[in-house]
C-alpha cells in the first residue's frame, strides 16, 4: 500500500483561485450566481470560493448546502443507511446559476443525486459543477466545468481530501493498494 | 406373559420400600417384590438398573377435551400421552361438550376409554349442570355411573350458596369437590398475573386476590358443610397460606398444584408466548416459592398436571384471543423431577404426591406396590435427558411453555394392569 | 451509527443511542416536510401497508403522509372488528399482506402484541403503530422529539403524565423512552387508573394532581376513554374531570415555561381544559408535525436494516 499527497495546502489555494476567476470569468461576472456545496467537504470548498469571489469581485455569493443522502441511487440495494443530515439552501433558486461543488469527481453519481435534489428546490437557469478533484471512471455523462486537478487513478485507489474545517491539514492524499 | 423387572430402585412410599429389587408381575397384579427374582421362559424381563420402579403414576387433574373438542385432544391421544409421561390413572374434567353434567356423558367416556384409551381413566363430573354455575347436577347418577369427584373446573362456583349445596350434597356421596378458585369478578378480563411484568406488556392482571378470596370462601364452605374441598392448581402464596390453617383446624381440605407454578414466573409471559396463558396465571417469584414451600410441607398433597391440550391455530392467536391452558402430561415428571434435583422434594415426597396421595384423595386402591396390587407401575430414568420438542409430544395440543427446555429424567416403562402401554 | 433491527415494536427494548438516532434523522426530515417540494425519491418502489384493526385517522394519515414523503406506495387496509369473526387470524391476514411483497407493515390492533407475532413470522418490517395497552412507540419518539426541540434536551427534565395512565399505550411508551433519556417521569390519576407496579418502572405515582405538576417542565395530559366511565374506575367523568382536568390555574403549578403536551384527540373540558388545549403553552399541534417527520425518520432508518 502506497500513499502519497497529491496536494497541499498551498496546491489546494491555488487550485480554488483559479476556480474562483474562471467561474467569475466563464459568467461574466457574479450577477445571479449561487454556490451549493455538497455534504461535507463541498461545503467547505464552496465556502472558500465564495470568500475568494468575494476578494477578487467585493461582492457576495451566496453558499447553499446539499445533503444528497435522500437522493442516492444505492440506498435500498446496501444494508446500513448513512444518516442524514438537513440540506440548506437559504435561496430561490428560480433563475439563478448554480455552481455545484464537491471535493472529488468519480462515478457521477452523487451529482446526478445532487442535480436531482436542486431541481426539486427550484428551476435554476444554469447548473454547472466544480471540483477539486477529477480521478475520472465515470459511470453517467457528467462532467465538471472547473477542475482543481485532474488525477489519474485505478478503480481501488482512495482518494481522501483533508480539509482544515474538519481539523486536519489541508491536503489530498492518494492510497493505491 | 408375565413382567420381571429386574434390579430397579424400587420407590413405594406408602409401604415405605426405597431398596433395589426385582418386581414380578403376574395375572396383572404385583406377585413378588425379592432380590433375584430368576428369569422364567414365561415372563418377559425388563432391565431397570438405575432405573426407578415406582406406583403407577395419578393424574387428578386432566382435560382430555372429548366429547366435543377433539381437534384439540381425544381420548386416545390424550392417554397415549398420559402414558408417555408415566400416568396409569388420569382423572378427566368434565368441561367438555356436551358438559359431563349426566350419566350419559360419563357412560361415554368410560366406554371410550374401555375401547381406545391406553389408560385408567376416571371422569370428574359435574358440579352444576353445563358448569353453569346455577343449579347442582344429579351426584348420585354421576357417582353411579362412574364419577370419582365433582368440579367446574375451567370456571368457579361463584353463587355462594350454590356452592354450599353442592358440597353439602357431594359429602353424601363421599365425592370430593374439586374448586378452581377465582373470583371472576375481580379476574375480570385479565389474562395473566397482575403487576409488573403486565404493566409493562400491557396485559391486563389478574389479582393474586382472584384466586385468595375464593380459596377463603371454600374452606369456610368446607367447614360448614364438613365436605371434602380439594382446592385445584394453587397458585398463590396467599392459597397457600389459607390451606395450612384450613389444614391446621381439621378442615377436610387437600390441594394440588400443577409442575408450571413451581417452574415458572409471569416473567415467561414476556414476548407475548401465548402458551404461557393459563388460568390461574404464571405468578412471582414470592408465589413460587411459597408453593414449592407448601408443597415440601405437605400443605400441598398432591401435583396435578392441568393438562389442558389446545390447537396450534387457537394459540398463534394475539395474546388476548388465545385460550387459557397449557399441556403438562409429558413434562410432568421431568419437572418434577427437577424440584427433587434442587432439594424442594425427596424421591420418596416426589412419588407419594404424584400416585399414593392422588390415589388416597380420590378412595382408590391404587398409588402402592403391595404384593396383590393391581400392576399399575411406572419406570422412570432419572438421569435420561431430552430436549422438550412440541411435535413430538404424543398428545394433540402441543402448548407447552417448555419448549427447548433441556429436561432430566424420563419415562421407560408405563404398565397398566401388567401391560406395558408405553416403552420409552 | 445504523438502527440494527427489522421491526419497531416498542420504545422499551431501544437504548439510549438508538433513541437519539431516531431523533436526530427525524431533525433532518423536518427540514425535508418544510420544502416547497416535500417529496424524496428515498423509498421510490417500496410498499407500506396500514394495517389498521382500530379506526386512527390521525395515525394512520400521519403514517400515510410519511411514507408518501419518501416516495413509497402506501395501501391502507382497515379490518373493521377483530379479524376472528370472520374467521381469519392475524397471522393469515397479515402473510396475505405480506404475499403481495409488502415492504413495511404498520399494524394498530386493540390486542398487546399482536405486532410481535408478525414480526416473528415475516420477513417485512413491522412498525407498531399502537397495541391495546402495551406501546405506541412512535408517538413517544415525537413527544421526546417535540419536548427536545422545545427544551434543547430531554435529560434532567421533570414530566408530569396525567390520566388514564393503566390503559395507555401513549403512557408507557413515553415512561420507557423518557427514563432512558434520563427524565424523571411522574404519573397522576385515580388508583384504579395507575397500573400495578409502575413505580418498577422508575417513574413516581401522584395521586394529587397538583403536587404532580409542581415543578413540571412538561405536562403530557393523557386522552380519557368516555368507555371508561360506568366501569369503577371513577365515578363520574364529571367527578374525574374535577379531580383531573387541567386547567389553567392548574398549570399554574407547573413551571413558567411549561410545555403542554396531548396525544390527541382531545376531550375538552374533560381531560383538558379549552382554555389551556389552545393556549400559547400548548404544542398539541407542533406534535402532529413532528410526527411525520419521526415517521419519516422511523421508515428511513428501518429501511436500512431489514432484509428488504
Amino acid at each position: 500500500m502506497s500513499e502519497k499527497v497529491i496536494m497541499d495546502q498551498l496546491g489546494i489555494g491555488r487550485a480554488l483561485s483559479r476556480i474562483s476567476h474562471e467561474i467569475i470569468e466563464r459568467n461574466k461576472g457574479t450577477e445571479g450566481l449561487v454556490l451549493v456545496g455538497i455534504r461535507t467537504c463541498g461545503i467547505h470548498l464552496a465556502r472558500r470560493i465564495s470568500e475568494k469571489i468575494r476578494e477578487i469581485e467585493k461582492s457576495e455569493v451566496p453558499v447553499g448546502i446539499l445533503d444528497i443522502t435522500l437522493y442516492r441511487d444505492d440506498l435500498l440495494t446496501k444494508k446500513g443507511h448513512p444518516a442524514v443530515r438537513k440540506t440548506d439552501i437559504p435561496f430561490d433558486l428560480a433563475g439563478t446559476v448554480v455552481v455545484l461543488v464537491d471535493d472529488v469527481l468519480y462515478t457521477g453519481r452523487t451529482i446526478r443525486a445532487a442535480m436531482d435534489e436542486l431541481m426539486d428546490f427550484g428551476r435554476p437557469a444554469m447548473i454547472q459543477l466544480a471540483v477539486l478533484i477529477d480521478r475520472g471512471h465515470r459511470e453517467l455523462p457528467i462532467r465538471a466545468d472547473y477542475v482543481g486537478k485532474g488525477v489519474p487513478t485505478s478503480k481501488t485507489a482512495v482518494i481522501k481530501v483533508l480539509l482544515s474545517e474538519e481539523g486536519m491539514e489541508d491536503r489530498v492524499i492518494l492510497r493505491e493498494d | 406373559m408375565n413382567l420381571l423387572i429386574k434390579n430397579g430402585r424400587i420407590v413405594d412410599p406408602v409401604n415405605h420400600v426405597d431398596q433395589v429389587a426385582d418386581l414380578l408381575i403376574a395375572d396383572g397384579k404385583v406377585r413378588q417384590i425379592a432380590q433375584e427374582i430368576p428369569v422364567t421362559p414365561d415372563a418377559e424381563a425388563i432391565d431397570a438398573t438405575g432405573q426407578w420402579v415406582v406406583p403407577g403414576l395419578i393424574d387428578v387433574h386432566t382435560h382430555l377435551r372429548e366429547p366435543g373438542f377433539e381437534y384439540k385432544e381425544t381420548i386416545r391421544t390424550g392417554t397415549m400421552a398420559a402414558a408417555a409421561g408415566g400416568f396409569t390413572t388420569i382423572c378427566c374434567m368434565p368441561n367438555t361438550k356436551p358438559v359431563n353434567d349426566s350419566q350419559a356423558v360419563t357412560e361415554f367416556i368410560l366406554r371410550k376409554a374401555a375401547t381406545e384409551g391406553m389408560v385408567n381413566v376416571l371422569p370428574v363430573g359435574a358440579i352444576t349442570k353445563g358448569c353453569q354455575g346455577e343449579e347442582i347436577t344429579e351426584m348420585g347418577d354421576l357417582r353411579e355411573a362412574g364419577c370419582i369427584a365433582v368440579s367446574d373446573d375451567g370456571r368457579p362456583v361463584m353463587n355462594s350458596a350454590v356452592m354450599r349445596r353442592a358440597m353439602e350434597y357431594a359429602s353424601m356421596f363421599h365425592l370430593p369437590v374439586i374448586s378452581h378458585c377465582e373470583d371472576t369478578n375481580l379476574a375480570e378480563e385479565g389474562v395473566m398475573n397482575e403487576g409488573r411484568v403486565s404493566t409493562e406488556l400491557g396485559l391486563r392482571g389478574i389479582p393474586n386476590a382472584s384466586e385468595d378470596v375464593m380459596a377463603a370462601r371454600d374452606i369456610e364452605l368446607a367447614a360448614l358443610t364438613n365436605a371434602h374441598l380439594h382446592i385445584a392448581h394453587v397458585s398463590t402464596q396467599g392459597s397457600v397460606e389459607l390451606i395450612r390453617r384450613a389444614k391446621e383446624e381439621g378442615i377436610r381440605v387437600t390441594a394440588e398444584t400443577c409442575p408450571h407454578y413451581l417452574v415458572l414466573t409471569d416473567e415467561a409471559v414476556t414476548g407475548y408466548n401465548t402458551n404461557t396463558k393459563i388460568k390461574p396465571p404464571l405468578r412471582t417469584l414470592k408465589d413460587v416459592e411459597a408453593v414449592r414451600k407448601g408443597l415440601r410441607e405437605g400443605v400441598i398433597d398432591v401435583i396435578a398436571t392441568d393438562h389442558a391440550p389446545h390447537a396450534q391455530v387457537e394459540k398463534e392467536m394475539e395474546f388476548d384471543s388465545a385460550p387459557f391452558g397449557i399441556t403438562g402430561l409429558e413434562t410432568a415428571v421431568a419437572i418434577a423431577l427437577q424440584l427433587v434435583d434442587e432439594g424442594v422434594l425427596t424421591v420418596n415426597e416426589m412419588v407419594l404426591k404424584m400416585s399414593g396421595k392422588p390415589a388416597k384423595l380420590l378412595n382408590i386402591d391404587r398409588g402402592h406396590l403391595s404384593v396383590g396390587a393391581v400392576a399399575d407401575i411406572t419406570v422412570i430414568d432419572p438421569r435420561a435427558t431430552w430436549v422438550v420438542d412440541p411435535p413430538q409430544l404424543k398428545s394433540r395440543g402441543k402448548n407447552t411453555p417448555f419448549e427447548g427446555w433441556k429436561m432430566k429424567g424420563r419415562v421407560t416403562h408405563t404398565i397398566v394392569g401388567g401391560k406395558v402401554v408405553y416403552k420409552g | 451509527m445504523e438502527l440494527k433491527r427489522k421491526d419497531l415494536l416498542d420504545i422499551k427494548g431501544l437504548d439510549r443511542e438508538e433513541i437519539e438516532l431516531i431523533l436526530d434523522t427525524a431533525e433532518s426530515f423536518k427540514e425535508v416536510t418544510g420544502r416547497e417540494i416535500k417529496k424524496v425519491p428515498t423509498l421510490r418502489g417500496k410498499t407500506v401497508v396500514n394495517l389498521f384493526f382500530e379506526p386512527s385517522t390521525r395515525t394512520r394519515t400521519s403514517f400515510e403522509i410519511a411514507a408518501k414523503r419518501l416516495s413509497a406506495d402506501v395501501i391502507n387496509f382497515s379490518v373493521s372488528g377483530s379479524s376472528v369473526s370472520k374467521g381469519e387470524t392475524l397471522l393469515d391476514t397479515a402473510r396475505n399482506i405480506e404475499a403481495m411483497r409488502a415492504d413495511f407493515i404498520i399494524i394498530r390492533h386493540p390486542a398487546s402484541g399482536a405486532p410481535h407475532i408478525l414480526a416473528r413470522n415475516l420477513r417485512s418490517s413491522v412498525i407498531n403503530a399502537g397495541d391495546g395497552l402495551h406501546e405506541h412507540p412512535t408517538q413517544a419518539l415525537l413527544d421526546m422529539f417535540t419536548i427536545r426541540e422545545r427544551k434543547g434536551k430531554i435529560e434532567g427534565l421533570t414530566v408530569a403524565i396525567i390520566g388514564d395512565i393503566a390503559h395507555s399505550r401513549v403512557a408507557r411508551s413515553n415512561i420507557y423512552g423518557l427514563t432512558r433519556m434520563g427524565a424523571r417521569v411522574r404519573v397522576a390519576g385515580p388508583p384504579a387508573l395507575i397500573p400495578a407496579e409502575v413505580e418498577t418502572l422508575g417513574v413516581s405515582v401522584f395521586y394529587d394532581m397538583e403536587e404532580a405538576l409542581s415543578g413540571a417542565d412538561v405536562i403530557m395530559v393523557l386522552r380519557i376513554q368516555l368507555e371508561r366511565q360506568g366501569k369503577n374506575y371513577f365515578p363520574t367523568l364529571r367527578e374525574f374531570a374535577r379531580l383531573y382536568c387541567l386547567t389553567q390555574e392548574r398549570a399554574g403549578h407547573a413551571k413558567g415555561d411549561a410545555m403542554i403536551m396531548h396525544p390527541g384527540p382531545v376531550n375538552r373540558g374533560i381531560e383538558i381544559s379549552p382554555e389551556v388545549a389552545d393556549g400559547l403553552s400548548s404544542v398539541i399541534l407542533e406534535q402532529v408535525t413532528n410526527g411525520v417527520a419521526v415517521r419519516m425518520a422511523v421508515l428511513y432508518l428501518l429501511s436500512g436494516s431489514g432484509e428488504i
